[in-house]
């Protein structure tokens, strides 16, 4: 089952750009894999998609193929103006859905 | 028929020789046609600078399952100039579309790190579309020990 977990620093100040770490625990079954007992091709499953909004607005974005390794790790940045909530999604070719939520606190 | 010494030994060499030969250097990394077709379908048409973009990748990867692999774009990150999207694919692997990132004027700074798998010693390229449509490209060689696709 698909784990996300998400480092977002708790605080940060004004326009801050901070460091934003997200790693889903998936198999991301490439769809080149073969069954070694039938020969068939196990068909692919990963997740395809990732997005991050913060206060509603999408900041982030990453449009993932087979060629990303199991457990996507994915690394970037987001200047933050504002105290707000971030909201991570993955979605898997299946159609699931997992989201994650966390909040920043910007002073000054 | 006995071998001598002499002729085992000019065996060896030439066999070195031949291996030498068929080891892939920089320029046989051409990119195939499925690769040119996705980097043009993402330029859309401008013409692919050089520069801007940075890759960040280790020149030997023990394990192509997941092989680090980082970018970079200078770009000011306002929202009159900001580096919109950058693609990343993997020459060798045998479906080269890896991850598309897109940024926005609040990443801040356009870079981002993931996970990669490569099937094999091969090229990663990485290109970058800025938000006044111009392109970018950047490339580097990985050499994977033990490849990352199963099978």
């Amino acid at each position: 089952m698909a784990k996300p977990r998400v480092k977002v620093p708790r605080t940060a100040s004004k326009d801050e750009v901070i460091t934003i770490k997200t790693l889903i625990s998936h198999k991301m079954e490439s769809g080149q894999r073969k069954d070694r007992k039938t020969g068939k091709k196990i068909p692919r499953k990963i997740i395809n998609k990732f997005t991050v909004t913060f206060n509603g607005v999408q900041v982030f974005a990453t449009e993932i193929q087979p060629g990303v390794s199991a457990n996507p790790f994915l690394q970037f940045n987001i200047k933050v103006p504002e105290s707000g909530e971030f909201e991570f999604i993955w979605v898997d070719d299946d159609g699931s859905i997992y989201k994650t939520k966390k909040s920043i606190k910007v002073t000054g | 028929m006995e071998l001598t010494k002499r002729e085992l030994l000019l065996l060896g060499s030439g066999a070195i020789a031949t291996m030498a030969v068929g080891l892939p250097t920089a320029s046989a990394f051409a990119a195939s046609a499925e690769v040119e077709k996705q980097i043009a379908a993402f330029a859309g048409g401008a013409k692919i600078g050089s520069g801007k973009v940075s890759l960040t990748a280790p020149e030997i990867a023990e394990n192509g399952n997941t092989v680090p692999i980082s970018v970079d774009v200078e770009s000011p990150m306002t929202k009159a100039d900001y580096v919109k999207s950058v693609m990343l694919l993997a020459t060798g692997n045998p479906a080269p579309g890896v991850a598309t990132f897109h940024f926005s004027p609040m990443s801040g700074q356009a870079s981002a790190t993931t996970r990669i798998r490569l099937a094999k010693t091969q090229e990663v390229i990485a290109v970058a579309k800025m938000s006044n449509g111009s392109v970018f490209m950047d490339k580097k060689v990985v050499k994977v020990t033990i490849g990352g696709c199963g099978g």
